[in-house]
């Protein structure tokens, strides 16, 4: 095998969806033995490129270079035998199956399943000293906690013979000493000759484990750069490009009305574990209190409990004085609707939309009881389809045809049709789940402008997002949370994104 | 990604389930070819047996009025999410429903009985659907293995009764006393001839009326009432029926409640139409190839109306094959009935790639 | 292509009703089989056998229909009345309340049924005494038993069948009073005639039991206890036909209910004219009911069994003795 210089190089790699060009003429290099960075915010395009080069997603323009050899990934498998290893976000577990068989699966090269486990065991064991894990191959992978599993399947990836390691926002759901580990075993790897490509958008794991870094931006690679001869300033301006001074758009704050009011409120997740631990906040009238933390830390929640979806363990939640929820409280989402609470859900293909109706009738969905779209149990067609259209001309919903099913629409015109649907009764209160997770570009703009008009006409808004610049940019107050309690919470003006991180992390408590 | 494109109407809904019948009968024809006959004259002798002649065309909806009853009792609960393996059963205890109902008020009033009996089917079915709801509800036992164990348990229940306190009085058989006279629902034909129209007399009753009754009430209530798209909402999603505050567990038993009581006016054609006592084994797998019905007819109610006289065209056709052809025999019609739900209900999709891929074809050549 | 088939339909159709047409003229009778399927080596075979045998005599065919279930009786009745059929031997208790109710719309159409009785003016019911041919099958077990212990094993379990246990029964005492009697019933519904693994489960647990010779009275199931009896190298008695070549050394006799010699009878009757309406029972007297003794079983029956059984066979018919009968064993409600 020949070394060449570049483990991968990617040649004017170009991917468009409809009208948006999600990565165009994307040329990356990654050095062989390396630890590379790729940084951006959401939607800037990393996850597009990722997808080429593992082969889910085949550019419309462009090759992938592996070893000095083009090529056009035609699946997974074929980006596999070239070396590429990929450990997704969401792990690709079979749950059930024990490590060992796991990292088997699809690579047993005997019928015998005996047979295979036996080689693997021996094969396995010399990874294992090599890398230094201690993966217990036995247990039942749904066992494992999530730094655990993620190492399954960075194992699994060696065992398949990848050179090159894709990484996808691995440290996402891990909490920070599990993330210290992984860099401590993305150096190991580096040092054993390895590839590892790193793509985050949390600017202090650069600086920590990388040696190049690479920047995108609205699917353009914006800048290349030495990891040692950069800063995470220089790093963040060039994500974000030039910065709107948010300042600008912050109005002084009128009257200060309490709107929403959180006491002592906790609450059990679906496992009946306690993921929601004593909060107390309030979210005044004319002021976006914005909720930052790492997913899973009790934000989902955190709006469930406030929106009537998931029953409060201890404490109370308030609304407009009224006791909405407590463990003797509950009401209906239909009733909080009518008291003027909106709800642009987090997970908008689970909860927000039913993804196999048409766009007309998810127009209604959560308002198919007011008197507007149904008169004794029937429902008002005609009413409705005027009302959709509306819907779609406010927001700018493309393509103009409200009876296509609203899974044949983008994510972010999906989500322009859920908050037309949502303030169309002028809420006094919304509660606003990842407003701009999936997404497409031309639309965040958009709807962060129009969080922004909400708020100087006087509403109250709490904001749950995963992405710190849009909190940033959003809010007035940060509500930082790690393990279900609330760290703090901080004016916008006093927050950065280390402050923040550091209490996401729970390292750092302050108080509001 | 060629499969993921839509059909045109008319390919989804006409030519696909054409297709997966012409398949069935391929099958069917080359096995009835190895068994020594003539598959065409058993095909001809199929037609012309189901809808050849006034009887057979009334055989024929006679036995589809079944069809429609559970198929719209499979699809109303499968448009709520649920899939009610249970329609056997439901129709067997709506079956007891209807007999308690018409031995209450039918001897001292015949109308009120037939009346009686139609509640008592639908309200019987409701409640054995009710109970598998429940315990999905609120006990999480899967809804398919309680639906199928209560299949057994109302075939046992059913037998227990026949042979026990509804036997008939010297009777040998496990079936009830006769129906008090006139306590039937009116066959078709003699409707007709009420208008001056002389028709042959077949077992066909005005229950395949109520049925269609029935299966636009679905289309109404599913489509065009709140209630249906909570219920649908509840089918797709069950985190945006909670987001719509919708209660999921509410929906499952109301959903089931309906599709029992579907299933139980089942035996409004087969006993109230026809036999006029109740009978064990009454519902002779109807239950059963309700689903295929459902999933053939696309869960819509025109798609069941039609699927349900396909499947009642077969068994009528099927059993005038089985008089004329000795080689034919029950077990061939059975076949043949299994090869066409094999089709067109478990492998409907058999077809679907191949042609979505021959549209998409033909649709990119017309555009450059 | 699509314009032969549409020829070959046509030209088909047009046999089809020529075929009728031509057959307008002659004799039209019509078999109807009960669950069991006329296959079933017992019963149904038995009025298989019959008509066959009317076929080959006059060259004349029938038509004939296996029902799936109860509810088919009528269906298939009312079917053929419509047809105009000449004559529709319905062979099984099931069709007692079916031929009632199609007899009476279809006044103009001979009925035929075996096994109940209907008493319509356009309807001949046969029965037979099965309680005579199971006294002599029951003497039979008594005489041949080891153990001491003989059982039965019903079908359904309806006062027909106990009338079989209750001659068996008696024939066994007959013979002595000391056995032990062990019996069982496969189930209440019509499907306990077809369930040969049931049947099979119940004739093992007997002859665990001590039971060394069972009688079976269940039509298809009964192939069950047979196999069982051949498993277990007990005995069993056949019924309905003579299935003593089922499994020879293991099936003792069989209680022959000549279903083939009523359905044929019928069958000629009508063809000549002679038919009429009615109750005729069929006994030990005129060769209705008896057990089988062929090549198959010779070994089993010796002389001296044989001499026994023909001086109870004349005793039975001359009237001296009398086989218990069950009440409402044959009713046609």
């Amino acid at each position: 095998m020949s070394n060449p210089e570049f483990a991968i190089e990617t040649r004017a790699l170009t991917k468009r969806f409809g009208d948006v060009v999600a990565n165009d003429s994307v040329c990356l290099k990654v050095r062989a033995g390396t630890v590379h960075g790729i940084v951006g915010e959401n939607g800037a395009g990393k996850s597009t490129l990722l997808k080429m080069l593992f082969g889910f997603y085949q550019p419309d323009e462009g090759e992938v270079v592996v070893d000095r050899t083009a090529h056009t990934f035609a699946d997974p498998s074929a980006a596999m035998k070239t070396g590429i290893g990929m450990v997704h976000q969401h792990f690709m577990l079979v749950e059930p199956f024990t490590v060992l068989d796991n990292i088997i699966l699809g690579a047993e090269g005997s019928a015998k399943l005996e047979d295979a486990r036996a080689t693997a065991r021996g094969a396995l064991a010399a990874l294992e000293r090599q890398f230094g894990f201690n993966l217990p191959l036995d247990t039942v992978v749904e066992e494992l906690p999530v730094g655990v599993k993620q190492r399954v399947e960075i194992l699994k990836a060696l065992y398949r013979g990848a050179e090159i390691l894709v990484l996808d926002e691995p440290t996402a759901v891990l909490t920070p000493q599990e993330s210290e580990q992984l860099f401590a075993l993305v150096r190991q790897l580096r040092a054993e000759g390895k590839t590892v490509l790193f793509v985050t958008h949390k600017l202090h794991e650069i600086m920590a484990v990388t040696d190049d870094v690479t920047v995108m931006r609205a699917g353009k690679i914006v800048a290349e750069r030495k990891t040692a001869e950069t800063s995470t300033g220089e790093l963040a301006e060039l994500m974000v490009g030039a910065k709107v001074a948010r300042e600008k758009t912050r109005e002084a704050h009128g009257e200060r009305v309490i709107r929403l009011s959180l006491k002592n409120v906790s609450a059990n997740n679906d496992q009946g574990v306690r993921a929601l631990k004593a909060v107390s906040l309030d979210v005044h009238d004319g002021e976006v209190l914005g909720v930052a933390g790492v997913a899973g830390n009790g934000q989902t929640e955190l709006m469930e409990v406030i929106t009537g979806l998931r029953q409060v363990a201890a404490g109370s939640v308030e609304f407009d004085n009224v006791v909405i929820a407590s463990p003797d409280v509950a009401t209906n989402p239909i009733t909080l609707r009518r008291m003027g609470m909106a709800h642009v859900a987090e997970d908008r293909l689970k909860t927000g939309v039913v993804e196999s109706f048409s766009a007309e009738d998810n127009a209604m969905l959560g308002y198919q009881r007011e008197p507007d779209f149904s008169h004794r149990g029937i429902l008002k067609l005609k009413a409705l389809a005027e009302t959709a259209k509306r819907y779609f001309e406010s927001q700018d919903v493309r393509p103009r045809n409200p009876k296509l099913a609203i899974s044949s629409f983008s994510g972010g015109n999906q989500q322009k049709l859920v908050i037309a649907r949502e303030i169309a009764r002028d809420p006094q209160l919304m509660i606003i789940g990842q407003p701009t997770r999936g997404v497409d570009i031309g639309a965040v703009t958009k709807i962060h402008d129009q969080i922004t008009e909400l708020r100087n006409a006087g509403k109250a808004l709490l904001v749950v997002s995963a992405d710190l610049d849009e909190l940033l940019a959003i809010s007035d107050r940060i509500a930082v949370m790690c393990e279900g309690e609330l760290v703090g919470i901080v004016a916008v003006e006093d927050a950065d994104e280390k402050t923040l991180g550091l209490m996401m992390a729970g390292e750092k408590r302050r108080a509001s | 990604m060629a499969a993921a494109r839509k059909l045109p109407f008319w390919a989804d809904n006409i030519l696909l389930p054409a297709l997966n019948l012409l398949a069935a009968f391929v099958v069917s024809g080359i096995v009835i070819w190895a068994l020594g006959d003539n598959p065409f004259q058993a095909l001809s002798l199929l037609v012309q047996g189901a809808f050849g002649y006034q009887e057979a065309i009334g055989y024929t909806l006679y036995y589809a009025t079944n069809f429609i009853f559970t198929g719209l009792a499979v699809s109303i609960a499968y448009h709520a999410g649920l899939f009610n393996i249970g329609g056997e059963g439901q129709a067997m205890v709506g079956g007891v429903g209807l007999t308690l109902g018409v031995f209450a008020f039918g001897p001292h009033a015949p109308l009120l009985g037939v009346f009686a009996g139609i509640v008592g089917a639908a309200l019987f079915g409701a409640i054995w659907a009710f109970i598998p709801a429940w315990l999905q509800a609120r006990r999480g036992a899967h809804i398919v293995i309680t639906t199928i164990m209560f299949n057994f348990i109302a075939s046992a229940l059913l037998a227990y009764l026949l042979v026990g306190p509804l036997h008939r009085p010297g009777g040998q058989m496990p079936e009830s006393a006769d129906f008090p006279a006139g306590t039937a629902l009116i066959h078709i034909h003699d409707l007709l001839g009420m208008m001056g129209i002389s028709y042959d007399n077949n077992p066909m009753n005005i229950s395949f009326l109520i049925a269609l009754l029935c299966a636009w009430g679905m289309g109404f209530l599913l489509w065009r009432t709140r209630f249906g798209y909570e219920l649908r909402v509840v089918g797709k999603s069950a985190g945006a029926a909670r987001f719509a505050g919708v209660s999921v567990s509410r929906m499952t038993i109301i959903a089931m409640m309906i599709s029992g009581a579907l299933a139980g006016l089942m035996g409004l054609n087969e006993l109230l139409g026809e036999q006029h006592r109740l009978l064990a084994n009454f519902t002779l797998g109807y239950g059963f190839v309700g689903i295929a019905v459902a999933f053939m007819g696309r869960n819509k109610p025109l798609g069941i109306i039609l699927a349900a006289i396909l499947f009642g065209a077969l068994y009528q056709g099927g059993t005038e094959v089985a008089f004329d052809i000795p080689n034919f025999s029950r077990d061939a019609v059975v076949m043949v009935q299994g090869l066409v739900i094999l089709f067109a209900g478990a492998m409907e999709h058999l077809f679907r790639d191949p042609i979505s891929l021959l549209f998409w074809r033909f649709a990119e050549r017309k555009a450059a | 292509m699509k314009k032969t088939f549409g020829r070959a339909v046509l030209s088909l159709a047009a046999s089809i009703v020529m075929s009728v047409t031509a057959m307008a003229a002659d004799f039209k009778p019509v078999v109807l089989y009960d669950i069991g399927g006329k296959f079933d080596k017992s019963f149904n075979e038995a009025a298989r056998v019959g008509a066959d045998a009317f076929k080959a005599e006059t060259g004349i065919a029938y038509r004939e229909f296996e029902p799936r279930s109860e509810t088919q009786y009528e269906q298939a009745l009312k079917r053929f009345a419509r047809r105009h059929a000449d004559l529709i031997v319905a062979v099984g208790v099931g069709y007692a309340v079916a031929v009632r109710n199609v007899a009476k719309e279809f006044p103009n159409v001979k009925f035929t049924v075996v096994d109940a009785i209907v008493d319509l003016p356009n309807v001949q019911s046969i029965t037979f005494k099965e309680n005579e041919g199971s006294f002599l099958v029951g003497m039979i077990a008594a005489m041949k038993t080891k153990t001491n212990s003989i059982g039965f094993i019903g079908g359904m379990d309806i006062p027909l069948i106990r009338r079989f246990e209750r001659g068996y029964k008696q024939g066994a005492d007959y013979v002595r009073k000391d056995l032990t009697f062990t019996e069982n019933y496969v189930g209440t519904t019509p499907s306990a005639w077809n369930d040969p693994i049931k049947a099979a489960e119940l004739a093992k647990s007997q002859y665990a039991r001590g039971v060394d010779i069972i009688f079976s009275a269940a039509g298809p199931s009964g192939l069950g206890v047979i196999q069982a009896a051949k498993d277990a190298g007990k005995f069993a008695i056949g019924v309905d036909s003579n299935q003593n070549y089922v499994a020879p050394g293991t099936v003792l006799t069989s209680m022959m209910k000549r279903v083939d010699l009523a359905v044929h009878r019928a069958l000629a009757q009508a063809k000549d004219g002679t038919w009429k309406p009615g109750h005729t029972v069929m006994d030990l007297k005129d060769g209705g009911v008896d057990y089988a003794l062929d090549k198959y079983n010779a070994s089993l029956i010796t002389p001296e069994m044989k001499a026994k059984l023909d001086e109870a066979r004349a005793k039975i018919i001359s009237g001296e003795l009398v086989v218990g009968d069950v009440a409402g064993s044959n009713t046609g409600r």
